[in-house]
């Protein structure tokens, strides 16, 4: 082929040779920048570089990165720094109930509310209800605005609507529980004087007027006294649950623990008796519980006066005799302690309560156990009066009617008839937060601020007072009741001038300070309590027992054949104010360990003689018919259960509470009687219960109730076997080695932790233990638990982190198995809270694959839920049966919307605790003994340069225990009161400490999984082991 | 020296020659389908979608819709887990272990028991993962594998990580042995075969061809193989029961697990054998493979482990007496007489007192006995491994705890599916692959069969 010679230009730069295109022509694209260095040397790296860049770039690309968005505060308010907590000191007040507070907030949100330590009343300590009462403000079901008629209106439509119909209306009442707070009651007076007066009916749903009325015949004022449990030696209580519900439990509850704490330095303890019907948690915790019909309860009291009076030479009253046991030994035992004794009653009997106080009065018990100088505000209620409120409104006689944050229409025996009576008052008006029962009938709605959105003070006595403040701004439209008071009243000014106002004319003039008054307010409100000096009421008896004691004598009889039906409140739903809390619904009854219903209980003898058995959670309906009201509730069979006698809770059947509560259980207020002028809580005659073929499931969390004599569970021992022996009752397991008997611990395939720094441990005595459940409902709030709904409790899938184990009794000898499965008709109860053991040798560290639970450097079982694959072989090898499995998603998911709340819906989710991992699907939690807090506390002090302090650090379920039954605290610390208590060693940094309190002991020491968590044998203080 | 016999039994009836058995094998690979094994395969088939229901559910919501619990955190998944991991012992077993024993009679069941141990294990190794509440994860957490989440490791003092190296290395092991017995059987189809089936099996047939030096390196290598698996038979179980054996739970904390274990895996598993083999020898018409002889030294075979299972029961019944433990001794009277006495007491009848009655010679050589017997047999394993399971959890050391385990819809749905993919492998199994290892019986054919030796 010829050569061409031709030349092809790509343009007229190559044909020029311009120095520019020379220098480019080998780059194909010479505008780009060049990807080889100009030495030319590292043009391979480069291009890897390049390579890798794009690859890295592209796939980054790929992916999605989620959107979170952080919205930094323009102005930082200048108490809200992120992730740290904020604590507001508050009150609790509600339907007669009350207890200082410390609320929690983060990030502006109340999410936590422990008890205020200041107050003299509850100590720093709640119950379950007051823990729970937190989730209440973030319920979506809450009223949102103002209504008229029906029709959602605004603020100014409905106080026009107020100011023009209230006056015109006439004869004004207005129903409202026991109001404890002074500014509220002045606010009310203002109101009533605006609209030429108007009348303030107060009335409770647990009521106690029966005490009022009796101290009004016997001292001339109708007051409810304080009582002193703890400077009682011996106690006795006809049915009152000073433990759960009656008058003031976290109070009485602390101080009858103070008389159940024993050591070796102070061997004695409080015997306390019980005569009762129901098995209430102040029996279970009693020495010596008598069941005994509530019809007889009367004349018990009566015989009970008649022993003493013999005793101290003063004349008898004539009474039928009544076979009671325990009753002449609980006279001789209140005698020998007479002046440091107590007796109380439940009963709302005017006349026994006449009885009760007197025999105090014989006893020389008022003045030291019982006070009447410094009586209570909580309950106040008048049945007679709302009783009379009543009638005159079902007779037309009422012009306008104002209902104060009260439920009467759902929780007054003559709820029906109220229902219909609130049509004829020409004007009608709630300031009820939600949509309940009564607010549903009334024509006007003012829904009020809920507590915790609001300022208020309350005086619980005397002399006693405490503010509430607001730890977050009204999340609805709504009004704080007392200032819609003060609007209609006329007033200009707003109830939080108006309050500060009252303490500066008031209590500020009676205290002797030389601060200002802003500096007074800053530090009540700081402390969130203020006791001031009182000079008490001198009270003496200018009554007589006689006409109470012929009273008494006429309507109680000893040999009722009928069947009795005692109404009681149960500790976690009370009067069913909060029903409508699932936390509430699924704490478990410390008794009958029953969740989402209510029930009828019997007796073990009535359900043999009438065929009824309880296997697992399976019972059968009752019909029950009293005085011609009919209502079918399932059994539950219930030890202790006095013969003859059902019990039955209210604060169920609520039919407007919201979707958690409606429709749960049957409503027992409306079975009570309010006609003898008080509302009697015990229905002793016309009472039928009959089975019916229907069966049902009562969803509960326990379905074994005896501990099958195992002693390597529950170790109990006497007071006098105690005082002989420290370690009386223990159980010590040993195990044979090469010719010896050594302890457990001594074996072990384990080498064994060492902790150089803290040692995490708990130390918990059963015998303050009273059972109230405060505990676990704390931990629910702290740690984000689940509530899975009655299906899943049915399932025995509930997720508690800390439950409480409890034990009945048996009469059967210790080999008889089947025997042991059954409990004693009157037996003996045991609580023992449980939850994860922290074991220094866990089984569940060893056995999980991913080891996705492993043991901390504090001794602490620790849980990686991130880690976490759910095979469960955890749990089943825990011998403690501590671990809870994720067996759904319990959070947004519709299926659990309606029960898990806080974790369902964005208002509900506002209460989580952003401390802790909300679990997902599939993943094993369990107690993590509150680690965010431990953490949170060792931050703390690192922060500030030193040590860990005790009492630093304190566990959710500690922190709320009312009783003081858990000790958390560092066991490599010889200061703490957790060493202190079990007597540790000194200077050890081993797993396995030396533990020189006798009554401390392992739950299984056997197996030697060697748990950081110790118990304290129960002591009874009895004279011989009897059940 | 094959040394023939007047005396002996022969291993194969009929006078067949090594073209009958060639034939009466392949026929079955190359002939159509039957309307009975359609019908089977289609009900096996059916059962599996329908199991997939349950499936599916279990693995969308979660493992709520089982019946566990808070106390009783295993039940039927494990239950059927082990129960498939027992079934799935006897084909290592005879293949392994007879050929070391140089038993002879083996060769005509060794492939259909092979194969079912294969897909028991694929069955039993279902459950380990759809068990766990994350399977997602949990499907590649459990695995040693080097990963990205910073020094995080297994945990090698986990028994259910034993289970996986366990599992995995049965199955793996199991598999190889299998397949590489297939391959001459393989060879024989493609050598018989045309068009597109002579291409399948001379793929899977590895390019057989036949040579001396061939069938030397085949036997050493099944030699070998049967060495490597033979300590897997009893090592599988062993470890299995160590699931059980390590924990601290009365009732499973026994010594005596391992050897109980493994005695019962080989009496299921020669149950299971059994009940597959009677069905297979009537459909296809092997009775000549497939003899009475066969029939009544698995039956023999039953009686040995029967019988150790039942004596492990009565010891772990002693040792709970005479340790003094009072947890161990009432977890072993509650067995007996608590809430789960019917499940106790099934498995007692089903797995102690009925193959005693294999000790009559007319029951162990009749096959309606047999068949009714062996179904009964895995019957009383099943309810052994839920005894021991359920009932150690529902009762053990607080009452407060204590509960009882009701079994779902979303339970028994996922157990069918197991059938369902167990019987739907088998049936493809049976269809596709030659039954009988031809190979090896015409090994056997020259003394025990006239015609074969002439």
């Amino acid at each position: 082929m010829k050569e061409t010679k031709k030349t092809y230009w790509k343009g007229l730069e190559q044909l020029s040779n311009d120095p520019e295109f020379v220098k480019n022509a080998d780059r194909e694209f010479p505008e780009l920048p060049s990807m080889i260095s100009e030495d030319g040397n590292a043009s391979r790296r480069d291009f890897l570089k390049m390579m890798g860049f794009s690859l890295a770039a592209a796939s980054l690309a790929a992916c999605e990165a989620p959107v979170r968005k952080a919205i930094p505060y323009v102005n930082k308010p200048v108490d809200i720094n992120p992730s740290i907590p904020n604590y507001y000191a508050s009150t609790f007040a509600s339907g007669g109930d009350y207890a200082s507070i410390v609320v929690k907030t983060r990030e502006g949100r109340p999410i936590k509310i422990d008890g205020n330590k200041l107050s003299p009343i509850n100590n720093g300590k709640v119950n379950a209800i007051v823990e729970a009462s937190v989730l209440s403000l973030y319920d979506k079901e809450r009223l949102t605005g103002p209504y008229l008629a029906g029709e959602k209106t605004d603020w100014a439509s409905l106080d026009a609507e107020v100011k023009s119909k209230v006056a015109a209306a006439g004869n004004i009442k207005i129903v409202s529980n026991t109001v404890l707070s002074p500014s509220t009651l002045k606010a009310l007076n203002l109101f009533s004087e605006s609209i030429g007066g108007a009348e303030v009916i107060m009335y409770d749903p647990l009521s106690n007027y029966g005490i009022a009325k009796a101290s009004e015949s016997m001292y001339g004022q109708a007051v409810v006294p304080s009582y002193s449990f703890d400077k009682a030696k011996t106690i006795v209580s006809f049915g009152a649950d000073f433990l759960g519900t009656w008058i003031s439990p976290i109070e009485f509850a602390g101080q009858y623990a103070k008389t159940r704490k024993i050591s070796k330095e102070r061997p004695e303890m409080s015997r306390h008796y019980q005569f009762e019907s129901n098995l209430s948690l102040t029996g279970a915790n009693a020495d010596y519980r008598s069941p005994i019909k509530a019809s007889q309860s009367g004349l018990a009291v009566l015989a009970l006066y008649n022993m003493l009076a013999r005793k101290a030479g003063a004349a008898t009253v004539s009474a039928p005799a009544v076979e009671v046991a325990n009753l002449e030994k609980a006279a001789n035992d209140l005698w020998a302690s007479r002046g440091a004794s107590l007796v109380v009653s439940g009963s709302n009997d005017p006349n026994v309560q006449t009885v009760i106080h007197a025999i105090n009065e014989l006893l020389g018990n008022n003045g030291a156990t019982v006070d009447f100088s410094t009586p209570v505000n909580f309950r106040k209620g008048d049945d007679a009066k709302m009783n009379q409120f009543i009638t005159d409104l079902n007779a037309g006689r009422v012009g306008a009617v104002i209902f104060h944050n009260c439920n009467p229409v759902y929780d007054h025996p003559r709820g029906a008839e109220l229902a219909e009576g609130i049509s004829k008052a020409r004007f009608s008006l709630a300031t009820n937060m939600t949509m309940d029962e009564t607010a549903s009938l009334v024509g006007a709605l003012a829904p009020d601020h809920h507590f915790l959105e609001a300022w208020n003070d309350f005086e619980p006595k005397p002399g006693h007072y405490s503010l509430s403040q607001p730890t977050i701004s009204p999340l609805f439209d709504t009004r704080q009741a007392q200032e819609s008071l003060l609007v209609w009243a006329g007033e200009t000014t707003n109830y939080y001038d108006f309050l500060r106002n009252n303490w500066e004319t008031g209590l500020y003039t009676q205290v002797a300070t030389l601060d200002s008054f802003q500096t007074f307010w800053d530090k009540s409100l700081y402390n969130g309590v203020l006791a001031l000096e009182r000079e008490g009421i001198p009270f003496a008896p200018i009554g007589d027992v006689t006409e109470a004691a012929t009273a008494v004598a006429r309507t109680y009889s000893a040999d009722n054949s009928g069947a009795e039906l005692i109404v009681y409140p149960k500790v976690a739903i009370g009067n069913g104010t909060f029903a409508n809390n699932p936390w509430l619904q699924e704490t478990p009854d410390p008794i009958t360990k029953a969740t989402w219903d209510n029930y009828l209980t019997v007796s073990q003898k009535w359900a043999s003689d009438n065929g009824v058995t309880m296997i697992e959670e399976n019972t059968r309906k009752a019909s029950v018919t009293i005085n011609g009201k009919k209502i079918t509730v399932p059994i539950l069979i219930q030890p202790g259960q006095a013969e003859g006698t059902f019990g039955l809770a209210v604060g169920y059947g609520r039919t407007k509470a919201g979707r958690v509560a409606n429709g749960v259980g049957v409503n027992a207020y409306e079975l009570l009687d309010a006609s003898a002028g008080f509302v009697n809580f015990d229905i002793t005659s016309g009472v039928t219960v009959e089975v019916t073929g229907d069966s049902y499931k009562i969803a509960r969390t326990q379905t074994h109730q005896t501990f099958m004599a195992r002693e390597n569970v529950i170790q109990e021992a006497t007071l006098s076997e105690y005082k002989q022996d420290a370690s009386a009752g223990r159980y010590k397991p040993e195990i044979y080695k090469e010719g010896e008997f050594i302890k457990p611990s001594k074996i072990s395939l384990w080498k064994g932790h060492q902790y150089s720094q803290h040692h995490w441990g708990l130390a918990i005595d059963m015998n303050s233990c009273i059972g109230c459940s405060a505990c676990s409902v704390a931990c629910q709030v702290e740690n984000n638990v689940a509530v899975v709904g009655k299906e899943e409790v049915l399932n025995r899938r509930e997720m508690a982190w800390i439950r409480i184990d409890r034990y009945y009794s048996s009469d059967a000898a210790a080999d008889d198995l089947s025997g042991l499965e059954k409990a004693s008709e009157n037996p003996e109860v045991t609580f023992q809270p449980m939850m994860c053991q922290q074991c220094n040798n866990a089984p569940c560290e060893t056995v999980c694959p991913v080891a996705a639970t492993t043991h901390s450097s504090e001794g602490l079982n620790q849980m990686t839920y991130n880690r976490c694959i759910g095979t469960r072989y955890c749990a089943n090898n825990c011998p403690y049966k501590v671990r809870r499995f994720n067996w759904f998603k319990y959070h947004d998911n519709t299926q659990f919307a309606g029960v898990n709340v806080a974790q369902n819906d964005d208002l509900g989710k506002m209460v989580l605790n952003p401390d802790v991992t909300v679990r997902v699907r599939g993943v094993m939690e369990k107690c993590s003994m509150c680690v965010q807090r431990i953490q949170a506390g060792k931050l703390e002090a690192k922060r500030e340069k030193r040590k860990v302090k005790d009492g630093d650090i304190n566990v959710a379920c500690a922190t709320a225990c009312p009783t003081d039954a858990l000790v958390f605290g560092d066991m490599n610390d010889p200061e703490s009161r957790v060493s202190k208590l079990l007597k540790i060693e000194e200077n050890s940094t081993s797993a396995l400490k030396e533990v020189n309190e006798e009554r401390a002991y392992h739950v299984l020491e056997e197996i030697n999984v060697s748990p950081n968590v110790w118990y304290f044998t129960k002591i009874r203080n009895k004279d011989k082991n009897e059940a | 020296m094959q040394v023939t016999s007047s005396v002996r039994e022969p291993l194969v009836t009929g006078g067949k020659s090594y073209h009958d058995v060639t034939h009466d094998v392949s026929r079955q690979v190359e002939g159509k389908p039957s309307l009975s094994w359609f019908l089977a395969f289609l009900t096996a088939a059916g059962v599996l979608g329908l199991g997939s229901i349950a499936l599916i559910a279990t693995l969308w919501e979660g493992i709520g819709m089982w019946g566990l619990n808070k106390t009783i955190g295993w039940a039927w998944d494990i239950t059927n887990f082990v129960w498939w991991v027992g079934i799935g012992h006897a084909g290592t077993l005879i293949s392994a272990v007879l050929l070391l024993f140089r038993q002879k009679w083996r060769t005509s069941i060794n492939r259909a028991a092979e194969a079912m141990t294969i897909f028991a294990v694929i069955c039993a190794a279902m459950f380990p993962v759809i068990h766990m509440g994350r399977p997602w994860l949990g499907a590649y957490w459990a695995l040693p594998l080097p990963n990205t989440f910073g020094s995080l490791w297994v945990n090698f003092n986990s028994p259910l990580l034993w289970d996986v190296f366990a599992i995995s290395t049965y199955f793996s092991v199991s598999l190889v042995f299998w397949y590489i017995g297939l391959i001459p059987d393989f060879a024989t189809i493609r050598d018989r075969a045309t068009g597109l089936r002579k291409t399948i099996y001379g793929a899977l047939s590895f390019g057989w061809d036949g040579a001396a030096k061939t069938w030397m390196r085949y036997e050493s290598v099944s030699l070998i193989l049967a060495g490597l698996a033979t300590p897997l038979v009893l090592s599988v179980h062993t470890i299995v029961s160590f699931d059980f054996a390590t924990s601290v739970i009365p009732g499973w904390h026994t010594t005596i697990f391992p050897p109980y274990f493994v005695a019962g895996a080989i009496f299921s598993g020669f149950a299971m054998v059994l009940t597959l083999m009677i069905i297979t020898r009537k459909v296809f018409k092997l009775e000549d493979y497939i003899t009475m002889g066969h029939i009544e030294l698995m039956n023999i075979v039953i009686i040995i482990t029967g019988s150790i299972v039942g004596i492990a029961y009565i010891t772990e019944f002693f040792i709970a007496w005479y340790s003094g433990v009072a947890a161990e001794q009432y977890a072993f009277i509650n067995r007996a007489t608590g809430p789960y006495w019917w499940a106790y007491w099934s498995m007692m009848t089903c797995n102690v007192i009925s193959p005693q009655l294999f000790w009559f010679k007319k029951i162990r050589t009749s096959i309606v006995a047999t068949f009714i017997l062996s179904l009964v047999v895995n019957i009383g394993m099943w309810f052994e491994r839920f005894v021991i399971i359920v009932t150690s959890l529902h009762r053990d050391y607080l009452p407060s705890s204590w509960a009882m385990f009701y079994p779902t819809w979303a339970d028994i749905g996922v157990y069918l599916f197991t059938f369902g993919l167990f019987f739907t492998l088998f049936f493809l199994f049976a269809k596709f692959f030659p039954v009988i290892n031809m190979a090896e019986v015409k090994s056997v054919l020259k003394s025990s069969s006239e015609k074969a030796a002439k």
